[in-house]
């Protein structure tokens, strides 16, 4: 591994305290161990709202959330513009859910009524009349190819996923190409890739799950073009147990008859 | 706590005592063939029969509602043992806490018994329109099972919107939840119980204006709207409580910060409703064990007991009731129905925290956990079943055969295990 930096890698989680609904946390903790066990520092800067978001971090991590704190999100990271400085310059970005939703060009709120998203990500989320997507998300087999021509093979990317609204692509958007089990953007597709920007439904620790999307977060973030391995065999347990799990559509419930004479 | 003063003589309709006896017959062909107690199934048979029999069985009787995400079983226990210093109480003990549940633990009461009732978070709109309870009181509200049950602000609307309907005369409520706060505002009298609160990061976002709570040392208040942490008439100071200027010191049965809180709130609410404070403070002190949980017996030759918690707030507490480090410890994990079918709320857990145990990952989601506690750094095992996690906390290094094994486990896997035990008493 050769490092093409001295100092610290420097991720920016933004405003936990209205977009960590599920978990989001859990990225942060993957990326910051994935990088001390392989010796290379880490600075995690966590944002509350209200606070002023740094424009220097190497990588970004937007979380999901509910509806109102959504809207604050957007309009905190739309005054400052803090983050399009950051996208400017370089920096990586990982936005769940919600924060997909954002960081496109246009969102609905609680009510229906469109917001203006960030534009960095090249997506429109619209309202649909369904109930909402909850439930395992399985996607085939993933490459992404970055800004550089690099192409980074990343896997199925398993996941799961509790969301309202549909992401459309726009054209200039690549996305995570096929959806296997559940509803993903709506399109059969699932994400949204433009430059070193990430969005997905893979909500909650999404990178617990999927190590190599993690590991490819960080080689972008670092400009080291690739990691020594580490020992994943627990998180290949995990994914097999989840893989197999949506492939049986497990997400419909679990019930035995102790269950549901229980009521539970 | 006085009885209803109204006079019709307490007598429940053919209709409804034809509803009562199949649900109790239901209810007992169920337990007959070994399936769990049969409340929840019986109330619903009866519920068929009579659809207004949660109205008909509460109508000549007082009735407390107890609301919470966390801590209303405990608490409704330890209300329930306060009030009886008065006199007899019924309760749905065992917590089924919608209505089918409470509907099997009235049926065979007295109908002019005072009733404390646990309910259900999303229940308690529904409960209280048919109960007319003129006791509410309301605990605290966090995340717990988002991919069923509402999202946390929707919960606060309900109960806002329930309590705005139908005013009932006393509620109780934490003057440390900005969630409760609000839902509980519009309330003619409310009596507010401060016992702190560490949990405070599902509450960030004001539920009535969308800005931002600040949290400060022992108060809170929001910066968009003049929404704040009322002035607290009961304090709760870790071992005392003081209502109208006496001071009591609670000596309990149960482990933890939390279960002090609860019993605080407990106390407050029998004493509001007649209770003697010095009377009620002994009799929460006696409760040891809640429908199982924190029970202590023996499984395998291993000294067990088994610990309850359904939501990061809920581990958040149960991790600090461990046995002391370095104790060794099992961690079960279930994601069913009642559950909830998403266990990413495992990484708002410190599972950091049991960096220096050995920990035995168990239940349907065990590769979950595994792999928190492999990014938390904890040193762990993967058991299939109970029997093999026991037999690798006996062999581990730091076990005490004198000191009994935690079992934290969230709800169906707790179910499990304490079927495994004799279930609740
Ligand atoms: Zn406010």
């Amino acid at each position: 591994m050769t490092m093409s930096r001295e100092s610290a890698i420097r991720i920016g989680v933004l405003f936990p305290d209205l977009l960590g609904t599920y978990g989001d946390g859990g990225n942060a903790i993957v990326l910051a161990r994935r990088l001390a066990w392989r010796d290379v520092d880490v600075d995690i800067v966590t944002v509350a709202a209200g606070e002023a978001v740094p424009d220097s971090c190497d990588l970004y991590l937007v979380g999901g959330g509910e509806d109102g704190p959504q809207v604050q999100a957007a309009a905190e990271l739309a005054s400052s513009r803090a983050l399009h400085r950051a996208v400017d310059s370089g920096a990586t970005v990982l936005a769940i859910c919600a924060g997909m939703q954002i960081l496109g060009h246009r969102f609905p709120d609680a009510h229906g009524n469109d917001q203006p998203g960030l534009g960095l990500l090249d997506c429109d989320t619209i309202r649909v009349d369904r109930p909402r997507a909850v439930g395992e998300l399985l996607t085939g087999d993933v490459a992404i190819l970055a800004p550089d021509g690099h192409s980074f093979d990343i896997g199925i990317l398993t996941g799961f996923e509790n969301h309202a609204g549909r992401t459309v692509p726009g054209a200039e958007a690549r996305t995570f190409g096929r959806v296997e089990i559940g509803e993903g953007n709506g399109d059969g597709t699932e994400g949204v890739v433009t430059g070193r920007i990430i969005g997905t439904y893979l909500h909650g620790p999404a990178l617990a799950r999927n190590p190599r999307l993690a590991d490819l977060l960080l080689a972008w973030a670092t400009g080291v073009d690739s990691f020594a391995p580490l020992d994943d065999s627990e998180i290949d347990l995990l994914r097999s147990d989840r893989v197999t799990a949506a492939r049986k559509h497990e997400l419909a419930p679990r019930r035995s008859w102790r269950d549901i004479l229980r009521g539970s | 706590m006085s009885t209803s003063s109204a006079s019709p003589p307490a007598r429940l309709s053919i209709r409804s005592r034809i509803a009562v006896g199949v649900g109790r017959a239901v209810a007992g062909a169920s337990r007959l063939v070994h399936f769990g107690t049969g409340s929840v199934i019986g109330g619903r048979a009866s519920l068929l029969i009579d659809r207004n029999l949660l109205r008909n069985l509460t109508a000549h009787r007082d009735v407390v509602i107890v609301s919470a995400t966390n801590g209303k079983t405990t608490t409704t226990r330890m209300l329930s043992v306060a009030l009886e210093t008065t006199g007899p109480v019924v309760s749905n003990s065992l917590g089924a806490n919608m209505t089918p549940g409470i509907i099997a633990a009235l049926g065979s009461t007295a109908l002019t018994e005072p009733a404390v009732l646990e309910v259900d978070e999303r229940w308690v709109g529904s409960v209280l329109d048919a109960t007319g309870a003129q006791t509410v009181l309301l605990l605290n509200l966090s995340r717990d099972q988002l991919d069923r049950s509402q999202e946390v602000r929707k919960l606060a609307q309900h109960w806002k919107t329930a309590i705005g309907r139908a005013l009932p005369r006393n509620v109780i409520a934490n003057a440390d939840d900005p969630l409760v706060v609000w839902a509980a505002a519009d309330a003619p009298d409310v009596t507010w119980v401060a016992t702190g609160q560490d949990w405070t990061s599902d509450a960030a976002g004001c539920p009535a204006c969308s800005g931002r709570i600040e949290f400060e040392r022992s108060s809170w208040h929001c910066t968009g709207c003049d929404l704040q942490r009322p002035t607290p008439d009961i304090v709760w100071d870790d071992s005392t409580i003081t209502i109208d200027n006496r001071s009591m010191d609670l000596e309990l049965g149960l482990p933890g910060r939390v279960n002090r809180a609860n019993a605080a709130f407990a106390v407050a609410t029998a004493c509001r409703l007649g209770a003697e404070p010095e009377a009620a403070t002994r009799a929460v002190g006696t409760v040891t064990e809640v429908a199982g949980r924190y029970r202590v017996t023996r499984l395998d030759g291993v000294s067990i007991r088994l610990l309850l918690a359904k939501n990061p707030a809920g581990w958040h507490e149960a991790l600090a009731h461990l046995a002391p480090s370095p104790a060794p410890v099992i961690v079960a994990i279930n994601a069913r129905i009642a559950d909830g079918h998403d266990p990413s709320w495992l990484w708002d857990v410190d599972f950091e925290r049991l960096g220096d145990r050995f920990v035995v990952a168990l239940g349907e989601r065990r590769h979950d956990l595994a792999v928190r506690l492999h990014y938390a750094d904890v040193e762990h095992v993967i058991a299939e079943t109970l029997d093999e996690a026991l037999r690798l906390v006996a062999d581990s290094p730091h076990h005490d055969p004198q000191c009994a094994v935690d079992i934290a486990s969230n709800y169906t896997a707790f179910q499990e295990y304490l079927d495994r035990v004799g279930g609740p008493e």
